[in-house]
Parts: C-alpha cells; structure tokens; sequence
C-alpha cells in the first residue's frame, strides 16, 4: 500500500521548505512593523523569535537536567519491593 | 418566577435522575439539564436572589453578578459539551457524577456567602471523586482516594478559615479578604489547594488521567477554574499569588516535556494554564483580573477539547503512552484536526480563543512595569507551544507510524469536539461578546499588527527548536517524580518502617516473655515437679529430723 501523501518524503521536505520561508517572513515583517515597547528589550531586532528560540531551548535543557535526577520507571508506584 | 431555581441545584438534581434512568431518556435527561442550567444561567438577574439564615448567619445561596455569571456560563457550556461527549459511556455512575460536578461548581460560582461556598466545595469533592472513581480500574481506584485525601485536606483548611473569618467579623459574606490573619490564610489555603498550586499540584497529575476517556474531560474544566474564581473574587491583587502563579507556570511546562502520558502531558498543562490565570490574579489590575476571567473561559473549552480528542484516541485504541501511539492522523482526521485546533488555541495563535483572552494578562504585566512577569510570561508562552501546541499533537497523531488504524470515535464524539472547535476559533476571531461579558468594561485590542507578528516570532521559533530538538524529547518509559512521592512512597516506607520496628521490638518482648516464662516454669518444675525436693513425701523419720533441727536451732537462736 502506497505511503499517505503527508508521510512521504518529498512532502516532508516541502513542509520544512514551507516552515523556513514562513519563518523568514514572520522576521522580515519585524522591519515594516513599528509597535509601542513597553520595554527596550523589545525594541531589539525580531525579539520575540530570538527570545522565543532561546526560551524554549532553555526549557529543554532545564527539563533534562530535572529528569535526570527524578525520573523513575514508569511502573515505579506499581512495584511492590516486599 | 425564574429565580426560584438554581441553575447549579437544577443540574445536580439532572445527575439524581440520571442515575435512575436507563437508554433515551437518560441521553435526553444529560443533554437537557445543562441546557436548562445554562438558560437560567443566562436570563437570572443580577443582585442576591436567595436569601436565608443558617446558624445565626445571614447566607446568600443565589446571588449573581458579571464574574459570577462569566464562570456559571461557561461551566454550563462545559457540562452540555462533556455530557455530549460521554453520552456512550457504559459505565453508569459517571454522568450522573459529572452532572453533581458541575452542578455545585456552579453553586461555588453563585454563592454569596462562604458558607454556600463551603457547602458546594465539598460536594464538589465528592462528584469528581466518583468520575475518577467510574474508571473501574485499580489504579483510578487509588488515585480517587488519595484525591479525596488532598480536597478533604483543602476542605478542612478552607472550613478553619471560614470559621475564622465569621468569628473576627461576624459575617459570612464573600468579598474580597486581605491577608492580615491566620484565618484568612487557611482560606487562601484551601483555594490554593483546588488551583493545583505548589506545594500540593501533584494530585491533579496524579489522579485525572486515571479517569475514564470522558470522565477526565470533566474533570480537566470544574476544580481548578472554580478555584480561580474564587481566588478572583476574594484575592485580587494578592502579590503572593505572581510568584505562585509564575511556578506553576514553569512546573506545567517542565513536567510536561518529560512524561509519555498523553493524558499527564495535559494534566500538566493544566497547572501551567491555571498559573496563568493566578498571576494574573496576583497582578490584580482591571485588565488583568479580566484576562484571568477570560482565560479561565477560554481554556475550558480548549483544554476539553485537546482532552476529547486525547479521550477518543484512549477510546478508540485503548492506548495512552506516546510511545505506543502516532500516525493516527490517517484513520482518524477528524479526531487530528480537533486536536490541532485544542493545540493552536492553547498555544494562543492568532485567531484562536487562547490569543484573545492570554494576551490580556502579559498586557498587564506590561502596563504594570513587571519587566521580569512580563518576560517570564512571554517565555512561558514560547513554552506553552512546546509542550502541549506540538507535543501532544505531534506525538499522538503524527511521529511514527504505530502501524495501528483505528476507526474515528462516534458520532456524539465527534459532534462535542467539532463543536468546542467551532467555539475555540469562534471566540478567537469574534471574541466581542466575551469581552463584553468580562467583570470589567474593556476596550483592549488583540489584534494589532506588532502583537500579531511578535506572537507568531515566539511561537514558530519555539516550534523550529521542538524540531530541531526532537532527539532530546524522544519519549521515556518514564514518570517524573513530584510532591505525591512524599504521600505515595515516603509517608508509606516510614509507617511500613515505624510498623516494622514495633512489631520487631513486640516480638523481642515477646521472646524475653517466653525465656522468663521458660525459666520459671524450670524452675517450678525443679523445685515442685514430679520428683521435685519440694513435692516428694517425705519420710516421717525425716520430718522428725528435720523438726528437731529446727527446734535445736531455735534454742541456740535464742540464747544466742
């Protein structure tokens, strides 16, 4: 049986293609768009996307470490140990 | 006269006759009772419409102003949607549950008095234990009463602090409470405690998903928004709650990323949505009182959307890991795309319920000069679009192929879902009437154009890091450790251990009882038994003997 169109390869690659261009846009429409800062940082070239990046990014990080320390077999409140 | 009936007793009283029902009229009995709970909800009057007295104080069971009337609408909504949802369910108890539920969540929302509020808190506590409780299976089983635990815990806190507060002022009425005695802690306690709030979040993760595929629909929409209106009405601008609200935020997001649970994964994103709600709460502006409202209003229905379809894939392949799940989107795209629809509303896209409604409260934090809330937000944001906007969807439907093709849900399945679909991107593009239905008149502007494109940098660019990513999400056969490890594991091993002890130090004592016993009887035995110096018959000749001996040794005794 054939592949469903959105799993096969070439979509994917035209998804991402697609992904990156509105990317770019989401940032170059940050030169024709004048808002009100409330603050300065916001002023600074495509703040929410570099903020938004490092955030996220950030987050992963933060949340592997926590793991690394608390993660547990998920039958862990299962197993009896007597 | 309309005001002779409370909407919240009018769908508490539609779960009593449920439960007797059985077929058509039991679907028709749970579709028309929210129904007629929402009409009254809608046409009842503003001001108190009960009075009465009970213990000497003056209570108000029905009063309704715009707040009150913002959250019984939508819990009115919520039910009719959840029922419609449910309306397959084999198991027999949870409607009529659900329906008492919601019914004194409604109750909390109208009551004028604390005492009202009370009552229905606790009943409150009992429906939602009985829809977790329906899942018939073990584990939902335990988790209900370590639920009932927590809320009897909050309960007992909540009643201290009600008791409190009518001693010192002699009135029951619920307005606004400023921190300034032990009392009204308790209070705050006790609503905390509902919120899902530090230190006591873990029983919502812990318990909802081990509801049924409907059951935790329910209960994703009634506890916790019921403990934001509250903490709406008598804590506004209660600093504390910022930081309380910016830590659940952060906690949802982190425990999210890391569970397999589709449905924990959601769990989490509760907390992480409800701290939205409180830091608004604690910024207590106009605008951020009424970005709380409405987000509260807003995420009902996604959050029971984003858990419908999570349902009707548990219902569908009886699977809830991610790990076992993905590539469903090809037998089931009306699940996916109701899904889709719960992520992108969740995530506050533009022209979805979450972006018109979340966007009011960075708004105020911003108006307010909280540079660091503001910023925290916006990161939580970005954040929100990670763990829930793609995790969830992109898990279940997408990933791999699982190989598995199930069939879409039924008919009444998919009807609730499309229809909380309708109302997410309904109120994101028309979101007029909800704003005019806020506590507080507004004029706020979502859609502006710097507020459009700054929205959609932050997202997209947390969703390229998602993919960019991906290999550090790769799905564990993991739990994460939380708060319910101390009453799950610790508690347990300590009593196990203290239990352990005294039965050992018992069963020394008991040894120490058998040697004394042992020794004694040897000794009587010696001494007495058969044979014994002290049981034999003696001789008469020697009785002569020995009593002469005595009698020699008296007489020298007593010269002596």
């Amino acid at each position: 049986m054939d592949e469903h169109w959105l799993a096969r390869p070439a979509t994917r690659k035209l998804l991402w293609r697609g992904f990156i261009a509105i990317l770019a846009l989401t940032v170059a429409a940050d030169f024709f768009v004048t808002g009100e800062p409330h603050f300065g940082i916001e002023a600074s070239l495509a703040f929410n996307a570099w903020y938004g990046f490092l955030a996220c990014a950030a987050l992963i990080v933060f949340a592997k470490g926590v793991g690394a320390f608390l993660k547990r077999p998920d039958d862990y409140y299962r197993r009896r140990d007597d | 006269m309309i005001e002779l009936l409370h909407p919240g007793l009018v769908l508490v009283l539609g779960g009593f006759v449920a439960a007797g029902l059985r077929g058509t009229w039991r679907k028709a009995v749970v579709l028309l009772f929210p129904l007629a709970a929402l009409a009254l909800v809608w046409t009842a009057p503003e001001g108190v419409l009960w009075r009465a007295e009970f213990l000497g104080q003056a209570i108000t069971p029905f009063a309704v102003d715009r707040l009150s009337r913002l959250f019984a609408l939508i819990f009115a909504v919520m039910a009719f949607g959840g029922a419609l949802f449910a309306l397959n369910q084999a198991e027999r108890l949870e409607l009529p549950a659900a329906l008492v539920y919601a019914g004194s969540a409604i109750g909390v929302t109208l009551a004028g008095d604390l005492l009202t509020v009370f009552v229905f808190w606790e009943l409150m506590a009992i429906g939602s234990t009985l829809v977790i409780w329906s899942a018939r299976t073990g584990d939902a089983r335990a988790a209900s009463f370590r639920y009932l635990m927590v809320h009897l815990l909050g309960g007992v806190l909540l009643m201290a602090g009600v008791a409190g507060h009518v001693l010192q002022t002699g009135s029951a009425a619920f307005g606004h409470i400023a921190l300034d005695s032990p009392a009204h802690w308790l209070i705050l306690a006790g609503f905390l405690v509902n919120a899902a709030a530090p230190p006591l979040s873990a029983w919502l993760p812990d318990a909802y998903p081990e509801a049924s595929w409907s059951g935790t629909v329910f209960l994703s929409a009634f506890t916790t928004k019921t403990a934001v209106y509250v903490l709406l009405r008598g804590f506004a601008g209660t600093e504390l709650l910022v930081y309380v609200g910016l830590f659940m935020v952060f906690y949802g997001i982190v425990y999210a990323l890391l569970e397999n649970d589709m449905r924990r994964i959601l769990a989490y994103s509760i907390v992480n949505q409800v701290g939205f709600m409180v830091t608004g709460i604690g910024i207590g502006t106009e605008m951020a009182l009424n970005g709380a409202a409405a987000h509260a209003f807003a995420h009902i229905i996604y959050k029971a959307l984003l858990l419908m379809s999570a349902g009707s894939v548990l219902y569908a392949t009886g699977k809830r890991k991610c790990g076992d799940l993905g590539g469903l989107f090809r037998t089931m795209p009306v699940t996916t795309a109701c899904g889709i629809v719960g992520a992108v509303s969740i995530s506050a896209f533009p022209l979805t319920s979450g972006f018109v409604s979340k966007s009011m409260i960075s708004q105020a934090a911003a108006d307010g000069h909280l540079f660091a809330v503001w910023l925290l937000l916006a990161a939580a944001s970005a954040g929100v679009f990670l763990h829930a906007g793609i995790k969830f969807p992109w898990f279940v439907f997408f990933q791999k192929d699982s190989g598995l093709r199930p069939a879409e849900p039924p008919l009444n399945m998919r009807l609730a879902m499309l229809l909380f679909s309708a109302l997410c991107i309904g109120l994101g593009v028309f979101y007029g009437p909800l704003y005019a239905l806020l506590p507080y008149g507004t004029h706020f502007v979502p859609y502006t154009t710097p507020h459009v494109v700054g929205q959609l940098q932050l997202l997209l660019y947390s969703g390229l890091v998602f993919f960019l990513m991906l290999p550090m999400l790769r799905r564990t056969l993991t739990i994460t450790l939380d708060v319910d490890w101390f009453y799950r594991r610790l508690g347990p091993a300590f009593l196990n251990g203290l239990a352990g002890g005294l039965s050992r130090g018992l069963a020394g004592l008991g040894r120490d009882a058998r040697a004394l016993g042992g020794l004694l009887l040897r000794w009587t035995e010696r001494w007495h038994g058969y044979d014994g110096p002290l049981s034999r018959t003696p001789t008469t000749g020697a009785m002569a003997l020995w009593i002469s001996a005595l009698l020699a040794a008296y007489l020298v005794m007593y010269y002596a």
